[in-house]
């Protein structure tokens, strides 16, 4: 449904760039015709989000949906306590759950995105450049490890609740704080160490956008954002604030893919580094929990 | 049946915070026997159980199992044990020849091998005509008679059960009863059955081993643990006589070796030091009664039960059968010698 609704708002938003006569600046003219096929992914049309912001917002509600039952569900049912007396280890257990589930998200993730590519190429007759094939499939390698994140977190309450509603309810707070509500903390935080009226407000300002990116940075929703804004945009060649004095004798282009990975690849660590962590803390917990009827 | 020791455990331990489940357990079975651990809920069966697997670390100790460590070497274990736990569940939405198919496969079993252990297993306990069936649709019954199929589907030497017994109708129980006693008699299995259903348990254990607070307080066949409890003079006697009047309870307690008598309902209960079945019937007779009912209750498993629960200082009676009639807790006080 998400690949639907996404791919009807890029096709009509596509379309009408490609055919647009504007009298834009050169630049944004030939950038705009060179990389017009990842336009289908982050276009959007009048009042549907694009295909990346769709998938930004729903992805972790599958990872989450993959992985709240993981144990709850077995505990409950006293499928584990069978389970565990066969000889296997109980880490394979675990890293089964958390394995199999990371594979289906694996598959839908790259089948949704060819999925896209293929529909694309075929309403509207241009073809992806191998520059822009990269690009797409780094985008959804990101996508894989963002809702894998979100996978592990899931797990990790499954481990610790002993009803799945409780793991499915905690996974789903943490993700509404951090999809909507971190980016207004992040605001309000900054502009309380660090105002911008009064009268510090020029030397403040700087320190006080850093520290808003810092606290944004803390969601794994904006890291992902921010990360595929990069990657399928290649007219963003910088992440955070530039100043002017930075910009003046820049030379006028798009960036290239390995200089866009570059920028990104912190946010692709940080995502791995979160859902590592996020695992490895119910993997430890489930290990020394005793398995009773 | 072999006399080597298969399971054993030494000053196996297990706190839970300050709570002690089970107390410096010393426990030895033999292969090929069928043991009874016996105790009521809260005693610490289940903690041992546990531990046994290597599904609990114990504080203190260690456990083995044919010679495997069962904390270090868990694995090695389970391929040769079989659990059946008191709840056993099933993947709902596969049919029990499916559920069976998968714990062959975590066993390591090839698909051929496997058909044929499965077929057999249930054949053995009586499961063919559902096997096809979802697993969510059975009963209790037929729950536990699976489980006992995925047990026996890695052809175990040992076979632990925790509560086999419970919920299940007279008829399911006989023919639970019964297949324990082949599968230890014919295959030569060790049973280790962990219940509090005694009248069940005495019929078909060799060994039992009384746990209470996490201590075993007695371990033995049941003969000689009503034995023990004899040569300790702890004797008790069912009497019913006509006619019934009041008269009897002084007569009785008038005569020698007589600690107590109590009444219960229509029977007096004579507890003694000696076997006084004898002189009870002399007396009975020269007083002019009839007797109606004369049964001497210590050899009873329910009564051995009770007496080491009050030789343990317990202040609770333990668990009765229903089957047993009409027995209420807190019947015998603590002013017993």
């Amino acid at each position: 449904m998400t690949c639907i609704v996404g791919l009807y708002s890029a096709l009509t938003a596509l379309r009408a760039s490609a055919a647009s006569t504007d009298a834009n600046t050169q630049a944004s003219n030939y950038a705009a015709q060179e990389y017009m096929f990842l336009n289908l992914f982050t276009t959007s049309g009048s009042s549907i989000p694009s295909i990346v912001s769709f998938l930004a917002f729903l992805g972790p509600l599958g990872g989450v949906l993959l992985g709240f039952d993981a144990v709850n569900r077995e505990r409950s049912h006293g499928t584990l306590n069978r389970l565990v007396s066969q000889p296997i280890y109980r880490d394979s257990v675990i890293a089964g759950k958390f394995l199999g589930a990371f594979t289906v998200v694996c598959i839908t993730v790259f089948s949704i995105g060819f999925l896209i590519c293929g529909a694309g190429i075929f309403s509207t007759g241009i073809v992806p450049g191998g520059e822009e094939i990269a690009r797409i499939i780094a985008f959804l390698l990101l996508t894989c490890f963002y809702i894998g994140f979100w996978l592990a977190l899931a797990i990790f309450f499954s481990v610790v609740c002993r009803h799945t509603a409780t793991s499915a309810l905690a996974c789903i707070a943490i993700w509404i704080f951090l999809s909507f509500f971190m980016t207004m903390l992040a605001g309000a935080l900054a502009g309380a160490v660090y105002p911008t009226s009064g009268a510090n407000a020029m030397t403040n300002t700087l320190s006080n956008y850093k520290m808003t990116l810092t606290l944004d940075r803390l969601s794994p929703y904006y890291l992902f954002s921010e990360a595929i804004s990069t990657i399928l945009n290649p007219n963003v060649r910088a992440i955070g604030i530039v100043t002017q004095s930075q910009l003046s004798g820049a030379v006028v282009g798009y960036l290239s893919f390995g200089q866009s990975l570059l920028l990104v690849w912190p946010h692709l660590v940080c995502l791995v580094a979160l859902t590592a962590i996020c695992f490895g803390i119910g993997y430890v917990c489930f290990m020394r929990q005793e398995i009773r009827a | 049946m072999a006399d080597e020791t298969i399971i054993s455990t030494k000053g196996l331990t297990k706190h839970y915070g300050e709570i002690t489940a089970v107390d410096h357990l010393d426990l030895s079975i033999r292969a090929g026997e069928i043991f009874g651990l016996l105790g009521p809920n809260g005693a610490g069966k289940t903690t041992t159980t546990l531990m046994l697997l290597g599904l609990t670390e114990p504080t203190e100790g260690s456990a083995q199992i044919a010679g495997h460590d069962c904390t270090r070497d868990p694995i090695s274990i389970k391929r040769i044990t079989g659990y059946l736990p008191d709840s056993v569940g099933f993947y709902n939405d596969m049919t029990g020849r499916e559920n069976l198919r998968f714990t062959a496969r975590l066993n390591n079993l090839d698909s051929k091998s496997a058909e044929e252990r499965i077929d057999a297993a249930l054949e053995r306990v009586g499961m063919t005509y559902a096997a096809d069936r979802k697993a969510g649709t059975y009963s209790r019954g037929m729950r536990q008679r699976l489980g006992i199929a995925d047990v026996l589907l890695k052809d175990p030497k040992i076979i632990i059960m925790d509560e086999p017994t419970i919920g299940l109708d007279p008829e399911g129980i006989h023919d639970l009863v019964k297949l324990i006693r082949e599968l230890a008699v014919k295959d030569g299995r060790t049973v280790l059955i962990s219940s509090h259903q005694l009248y069940q348990v005495q019929q078909i254990c060799d060994r039992v081993g009384i746990f209470v607070k996490g201590r075993l307080i007695a371990c033995g066949p049941i003969q000689e643990l009503a034995h023990q409890l004899e040569s300790e003079g702890n004797f008790l006697l069912e009497l019913e006589a006509e006619p019934r009047d009041g008269r009897l309870e002084e007569l009785l307690r008038s005569q020698e070796g007589v600690r107590e008598v109590t009444r219960e309902n229509e029977m007096l209960l004579i507890r003694s030091a000696v076997d006084m079945r004898g002189s009870v019937m002399e007396l009975l007779a020269n007083n002019g009664y009839s007797p109606l009912l004369l049964r001497q209750r210590s050899g009873d498993l329910d009564e051995i039960y009770r007496r080491y629960f009050e030789k343990a200082g317990d202040t609770h009676v333990g668990q009765t059968d229903p089957a047993a009639g009409k027995k209420r807790p807190f019947l015998h006080k603590k002013e017993e010698s």
